[in-house]
């Protein structure tokens, strides 16, 4: 847990360095969102349960083992990218093979489709849970109430998992979301559960619980976990326009990688060497990601013209 | 053979294609227990059962994004939108979604879903019950479109359009459910998606019509022929979205005089991009002007009936259009 968090923490803060110099055209962050992504995601059963992610969730991604070079690939629009090979911008992950379902810019879209491929499990018998996210932001849009509403209905396996940081874009909570998302669950007729989304274990536990609730086949959990973005909404933003320094600051201070590294040293999991071992190996983890995602080829301009349509 | 109309030619393509593949699914609003407000799933959910015969909450965008959904997770979910009136609550799961899954992750998901839509001027349908939306849908690649009006093509075409690895928009014209009834094969077997087809061969002018309105121009074109020996090439595109446009051009070099007719807002409709395609494509050939038939540019088909009837080009219309170019 502490590694894949600390690879997605590292990984986007080299993107911003590629970014900001002139050598990637956009980032969208994870930073902040780590536990809540690792923590939730360490319950899926890569290439079996369905993850219908959206842009921030690179760290799930990585737990479902997307490495760095990766993420670089899709940050560059490389050929090789896994997710779109270079068609859509970075942040919209996509993996056949691990289950991680094409993802959309339009917010919001992703929940009826979450819950069409819990149906699906359903309706074979199968014990498969399908793991849905998005920003507390998505909860405004209908889609995300007609899924609540069906999920609930038909007591499908699938577990929403809303990360709010406290903005959609420059929008604050307050002015975005009336009453408590947790609470909402329980008018569509199942659990809601508000965690601390800086606490990896605290997700992992709740998490658990919901996966554990969907694959014995009672039905959705809403897990509402409470973070906050580092970043800026992406690097085309200023965050500066609508939030303060100061704030910023005191989440710092609560950072979901620094708190869980306390936690592993006190109990003894972790000491000065380990995590300087750690860090070193992924330290040349992105230097190596780095540099082949650069010398990779782009695809072709003819390429653009190619799968439309999927034949027969 | 058995003697089907349009209605049931659809159901039983529905039925069939539940009974040779298992992962065959209908879901939509009142489509189960009711066996939908047409009638077209009647009796599916008996032999089906409630799941594979969903009758799904009143939500047209978790309809077709819970589709998108099940056909990833392995199913072959057909969607029903009770009136196509109701499609845009589900425009985007459509369009930015069904569509372009196949195209954003470079092959790696495809979405093979079908939507049914029932479209067009009913009486009494009014502003909601009776629109003809094809054309938001034919600038959208990735998506295929088809409209057949009679019951035979649209049972292979709907069986088609199920086994089609792509998202494919089926509409349905309402007032055609009934409207004929024609021998319709009960062996297996379909029509080609992207197909048009030739429904009375001429060398006078061609006509492109579909739904309703094909009907009307079949029946006028008899007419002309037996009044006054002008022979009407008939061609249905079947598949409006990408078209056939080898069929649709060769008839109109063939001969050289070219109309198509659809009870679509007669602006932007799938007609135009016909004209269009005939206009630079066969221009060398023509003989007139190119020409096009379809509804003003109103809203949709008013409730009262007199303002009903000026909404779909009707057969008085039809006539003298088909007769000003085979005498242009
Ligand atoms: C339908 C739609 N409307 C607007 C946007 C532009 N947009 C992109 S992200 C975003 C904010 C989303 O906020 P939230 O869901 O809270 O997620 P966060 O970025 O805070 O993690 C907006 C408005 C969009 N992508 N889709």
């Amino acid at each position: 847990m502490y590694r894949a968090m600390l690879l997605a923490r590292r990984t986007d803060e080299r993107m911003w360095i590629l970014n900001r110099q002139g050598r990637a055209a956009f980032v969208i962050s994870c930073q902040g969102h780590e536990a809540a992504q690792v923590g939730a995601a360490y319950n899926l059963r890569p290439g079996y349960d369905y993850l219908y992610p959206y842009y921030r969730d690179f760290a799930m991604t990585t737990v479902l083992g997307q490495s760095a070079r990766d993420h670089l690939l899709s940050l560059l629009g490389k050929k090789e990218d896994p997710n779109s090979a270079g068609r859509q911008m970075p942040g919209h992950f996509s993996s056949r093979e691990l289950r991680i379902v094409t993802a959309s810019a339009p917010v919001g879209v992703q929940y009826p489709q979450a819950v069409g491929s819990a149906l699906a499990f359903r309706l074979r018998g199968e014990d498969g849970v399908v793991l849905v996210s998005g920003g507390e932001g998505s909860t405004s849009e209908g889609d995300w109430h007609e899924a609540m509403n069906f999920a609930g209905v038909r007591k499908l396996p699938v577990v929403f998992l809303v990360q709010n940081n406290a903005y959609a874009i420059s929008v604050p909570e307050e002015l975005q979301v009336a009453g408590s998302i947790a609470k909402r669950a329980e008018g569509y007729g199942f659990p809601g559960v508000a965690v601390d989304g800086n606490d990896v274990l605290a997700v992992y536990e709740v998490a658990k619980e919901a996966f554990g609730r969907a694959r014995r086949g009672e039905g959705p959990t809403l897990i509402e976990a409470k973070t906050y973005r580092l970043t800026a909404h992406s690097s085309d933003d200023d965050d500066r326009r609508y939030r303060e320094r100061e704030e910023i600051e005191e989440w710092r201070q609560k950072d979901p990688i620094l708190r869980f590294e306390r936690y592993l040293f006190e109990v003894g999991l972790l000491d000065e060497e380990k995590k300087e071992e750690i860090s070193a190996q992924i330290k040349a983890e992105i230097d190596e990601a780095v540099e082949y995602a650069e010398a990779a080829p782009f695809a072709g301009p003819e390429e653009a013209l190619e799968r439309v349509y999927a034949e027969a | 053979m058995a003697v089907r109309n349009l209605l049931q030619a659809i159901h039983d393509a529905l039925e069939e294609e539940m009974r040779a593949d298992e992962t065959v699914m209908i879901l939509g609003e009142d489509v189960g227990r009711a066996g939908g407000v047409f009638r077209v799933t009647e009796g599916l959910q008996e032999e089906f059962g409630p799941d594979r015969a969903l009758d799904t909450p009143l939500a047209e965008s978790l309809i077709v994004g819970s589709a998108i959904g099940l056909s990833v997770n392995g199913m072959r979910p057909v969607a029903e939108i009770q009136f196509a009136d109701f499609i845009p609550p589900a425009f985007d799961q459509i369009v930015s979604e069904a569509a372009r899954f196949y195209y954003r992750s470079n092959g790696a998901w495809n979405v093979p879903i079908t939507i049914r839509a029932p479209y067009g001027v009913v009486p009494g349908g009014a502003l909601y019950h009776s629109q003809s939306v094809e054309a938001y849908f034919c600038n959208t690649p990735g998506l295929k479109v088809v409209a057949p009006t009679f019951p035979k093509e649209a049972k292979g075409l709907l069986k088609s359009a199920i086994r089609d690895p792509n998202p494919v928009l089926f509409f349905e014209h309402k007032r055609c459910y009934r409207l004929l009834k024609e021998d319709v094969p009960e062996e297996d077997y379909t029509v080609p998606i992207g197909e048009a087809k030739i429904h009375r061969e001429g060398e006078d002018i061609t006509v492109v019509a579909y739904g309703l309105v094909l009907h009307t121009a079949l029946e006028v074109a008899k007419k002309l022929s037996g009044e006054h020996g002008i022979e009407a090439e008939v061609v249905e595109p079947l598949t409006l979205y990408p078209l056939d446009r080898e069929t649709i051009l060769d008839s109109a070099r063939k001969t050289g005089k070219f109309l198509a007719i659809s009870e679509a807002n007669i602006t932007g409709s799938v007609t135009a991009e016909m004209a269009a395609l005939v206009a630079r494509e066969a221009f060398e050939w023509l003989d007139a002007p190119v020409m096009r038939l379809g509804a003003p540019d109103i809203p949709a088909a008013a409730f009262a009936r007199p303002m009903m009837d000026a909404f779909v080009p009707d057969a008085a219309l039809i006539e003298s259009a088909m007769l000003e170019l085979a005498r242009y």
